[in-house]
C-alpha cells in the first residue's frame, strides 16, 4: 500500500550498470520533459535506475510486512463478513507485493536479492508498519487514515516517468481507495453501536493519527531528494500531498464523530487549509532507524516466515528440475 | 411463539446437523488457514492459502446461515459462529488440529478438499434445493482447493529428503483422524434416507481412489489403519478446539450483543 515519502537511503542496488552517455541522456531528459514514459528496455542513467529500485522494493517490502498488523486480527475478527473483508484486504496487500517485486524486476534486480536485502534489515519498508495494532478498531483506522494517505502518495505515481511502475500503481490505487472506503465504513458501523466501540475508535484514531501523517516524509526543505521531481519519479511535494490529506480528513473525522488529536487543528481562512501542529521528527526517524515498538517483531516475523519456508522452496526448485530430468530422459 | 418455532421448523434435527457438519467443517479449517497469511513460505503461497480460507469462510456463511434458517431458532450466520459452545461445533477433528507446518496444513488441505469434491458433486442433487445451490458454488471451489493441494503434496513427497520426511510425517499424524469422515452414525443414516446427501461412509472407496494415486506419485507410504478414533462431529473435540474458539469467539464473547 504504501511508498511513504520515504527517501531514506537502503544500501547499494545491484544489477547491470550502464554506460553514461550524454546523448542517450540528452535523449531521455527530452522524453521526460514531453510528459512520456521511460520503459524498462530504454537507456536510462545509473542514478534514476537505483532510484526506482529503492522506490519500488521499498513500497513493494511495505506491501509485504504491511501484511503483519492487519492480518494480526484476521483470527480475531468480530464477524463473518469482517473476516472475509478483512482476509481479503490482506491478500490484495501481498498481491500488491507481487507485483510491484515485478516491477522492480524490469530494472535488473531479482526478488530474491531483494528480500534478503529486507530481512537483513538493510532495506525499508513504510515506518507506519512499525506500529501495533491493538484493538478491532485498528483495521478501520488503517483502512481510513493509512491506506486514505497511501493513495494520496500514489496518485501522482500513476503518472511517473518509469512506464512498468506507473501502470502497476494504477492497479494498486484503485484497490486501495476500495480499502479506504471499506475501513471508513468498519468505522462508521462502530460509531453507531456502543459507547465501548465508539471509545475504541477513538483511541485507535489517537493512536494513528500522527504516524498517518508523517507518511509523507519530512518537509520538502528537509528533503534529500531533489533529483526525484527533475525524473518525473515525484511529482507532487510532501508537503503539499500532506496538507491535501489533512484538508480531507477533517470533515471525514466529522460525519465519523471523532476528534482527531491536535489542539491546534483549526481552518486557516487565510491559506485556504487547515493548519496543524508542528510534527515530533524526532520519532519518525526514531521509527525509522529500527527503534519503534513493531521494528523487531516485524522483522523477526518476515524472517521466520522465509526461514522456516526455506524446504517448501527447496522442494519445489528439486522437484521441478526431477520433472525436467525425467522428461529430458523420456524425450 | 412455540407453536411459531415448530411450525417454521420443519427440518429434521439430522438435517441440521448434517448442515452444520459441512458449515462448521468449513469455518474451523477456515480459522486454521487464516493463520498464514502473512507469514507462508513464499507470497504466492500466502496469496493462495488466504484465497483458500475466503472460499472457506464464504461457505461457512452460507451454510450456518442456512443451518439457524432450518432450525427456526433465528440465529445468523455469527451467533452459530461465534456464540456456541464448544460441544455444539461439530466439525471433524481434522480440521482444528494445529497448521504445525507448510507441509501438514498441505496434506490436510489435499484430504479434506478431495473429499469435498466428492461430497459436493452429491449435495448438488440435494433434495434441499438451498443445500444444492451452496454445492454447485462449493464444487468449484473446491475442485481448486484439490488441485491447488495435490500439486503441492506432490512437490513435497517427491522434492527433497527433508520435505518427504516432514510431508510423511504430516500423512502420519493426519492419517488416522481421516476415519472420522467415514464413521457411520444416524444422522447420516436418516439424511441419506431423506435424499438430502450421501451419508459420508458412502464416499470412502471413490475418496480412496482418489487420495491413494496421488500420495503414491507424490513417494509417500499410507499408513496402516488403527484403532484410533475421534470425535469431533459428534462434538468431543481434541485439546486443540478451545484455543482456537478462545482466539475466534474473543470479540463477540468480549462485547457482547455489539454489532460490526
Amino acid at each position: 500500500m504504501y511508498t511513504q515519502s520515504l527517501s531514506v537511503p537502503d544500501g547499494e542496488a545491484k544489477g547491470p550498470r550502464k554506460v553514461e552517455n550524454p546523448e542517450y541522456l540528452a535523449e531521455f531528459n527530452a522524453k521526460i520533459d514531453a510528459g512520456g514514459f521511460i520503459e524498462a528496455k530504454d537507456w536510462m542513467p545509473e542514478a534514476y535506475r537505483k532510484t526506482l529500485v529503492r522506490q519500488i522494493s521499498q513500497h513493494a517490502h511495505s506491501e509485504i510486512v504491511g501484511m503483519l498488523p492487519e492480518g494480526n486480527w484476521i483470527t480475531r475478527a468480530p464477524s463473518l463478513k469482517r473476516k472475509a473483508i478483512l482476509l481479503a484486504k490482506v491478500q490484495d496487500e501481498g498481491g500488491h507485493g507481487l507485483y510491484l517485486y515485478a516491477a522492480a524486476e524490469t530494472l535488473g534486480v531479482s526478488r530474491d536479492e531483494l528480500t534478503e536485502a529486507l530481512l537483513s534489515g538493510k532495506a525499508k519498508y513504510s515506518s507506519i508498519f512499525n506500529y501495533p495494532t491493538l484493538n478491532w478498531a485498528d483495521i478501520g483506522v488503517i483502512g481510513w487514515l493509512v491506506d486514505g494517505a497511501a493513495i494520496m502518495n500514489q496518485i501522482p505515481l500513476c503518472k511517473c516517468s518509469y512506464g512498468p511502475y506507473a501502470r502497476a500503481m494504477v492497479r494498486v490505487c484503485k484497490e486501495e481507495s476500495f480499502h479506504q472506503r471499506q475501513g471508513y465504513d468498519l468505522l462508521l458501523q462502530m460509531m453507531k453501536g456502543t459507547e465501548e466501540q465508539r471509545e475504541m475508535v477513538q483511541d485507535a484514531v489517537n493512536r494513528w493519527w500522527l504516524p498517518s501523517i508523517m507518511m509523507f516524509g519530512p518537509h520538502d526543505r528537509d528533503s534529500i531528494h531533489t533529483e526525484t521531481a527533475r525524473w518525473g519519479i515525484k511529482r507532487i511535494s510532501n508537503d503539499d500531498l500532506r496538507q491535501k490529506f489533512v484538508d480531507a480528513t477533517v470533515k471525514q473525522a466529522e460525519v465519523l464523530g471523532i476528534s482527531l488529536p491536535d489542539p491546534e487543528l483549526k481552518w486557516n481562512a487565510e491559506r485556504g487549509h487547515y493548519d496543524f501542529a508542528a510534527i515530533d521528527w524526532d520519532e519518525f526517524w526514531n521509527v525509522v532507524g529500527g527503534h519503534g515498538q513493531c521494528n523487531v517483531d516485524r522483522l523477526a516475523a518476515r524472517n521466520k516466515a522465509w526461514n522456516d519456508g526455506a524446504w517448501v522452496r527447496e522442494a519445489a526448485t528439486a522437484h521441478a528440475e526431477k520433472m525436467a530430468a525425467r522428461e529430458k530422459q523420456a524425450a | 411463539m412455540a407453536a411459531d418455532m415448530t411450525q417454521q421448523n420443519t427440518a429434521t434435527a439430522e438435517h441440521i446437523e448434517y448442515v452444520t457438519r459441512l458449515g462448521d467443517n468449513a469455518l474451523i479449517l477456515g480459522q486454521r488457514l487464516s493463520e498464514w497469511c502473512g507469514h507462508a513460505p513464499v507470497i504466492e503461497e500466502d496469496l493462495a492459502l488466504a484465497n483458500i480460507a475466503l472460499d472457506l469462510v464464504g461457505q461457512a456463511r452460507l451454510l450456518l446461515t442456512h443451518a439457524g434458517k432450518l432450525e427456526g431458532s433465528g440465529r445468523d450466520e455469527d451467533q452459530m459462529a461465534f456464540l456456541r459452545v464448544e460441544r455444539d461445533y461439530r466439525n471433524i477433528t481434522m480440521m482444528e488440529v494445529p497448521n504445525e507446518d507448510f507441509g501438514r496444513s498441505t496434506v490436510r488441505n489435499f484430504l479434506f478438499s478431495t473429499f469435498q469434491v466428492l461430497l459436493w458433486e452429491r449435495l448438488v442433487q440435494s433434495s434441499d434445493r438451498e443445500l444444492a445451490a451452496i454445492a454447485a458454488k462449493s464444487l468449484k471451489e473446491a475442485r481448486y482447493h484439490l488441485n491447488h493441494s495435490a500439486e503441492w503434496v506432490i512437490r513435497l513427497g517427491d522434492g527433497t529428503a527433508v520435505s518427504h520426511d516432514k510431508t510423511q510425517a504430516a500423512l502420519y499424524y493426519l492419517w488416522p483422524y481421516t476415519a472420522e469422515l467415514f464413521a457411520a452414525n444416524p444422522t447420516d443414516e436418516a439424511v441419506s434416507a431423506a435424499g438430502i446427501g450421501p451419508a459420508w461412509s458412502e464416499l470412502e472407496a471413490a475418496w480412496e481412489a482418489m487420495v491413494l494415486p496421488v500420495l503414491a506419485e507424490a513417494t509417500l507410504v499410507v499408513p496402516a489403519r488403527t484403532p484410533f478414533k475421534s470425535y469431533g462431529k459428534f462434538g468431543r473435540h481434541s485439546e486443540h478446539m478451545g484455543h482456537l474458539l478462545a482466539t475466534m469467539q474473543y470479540m463477540q464473547r468480549t462485547y457482547p450483543g455489539a454489532s460490526w
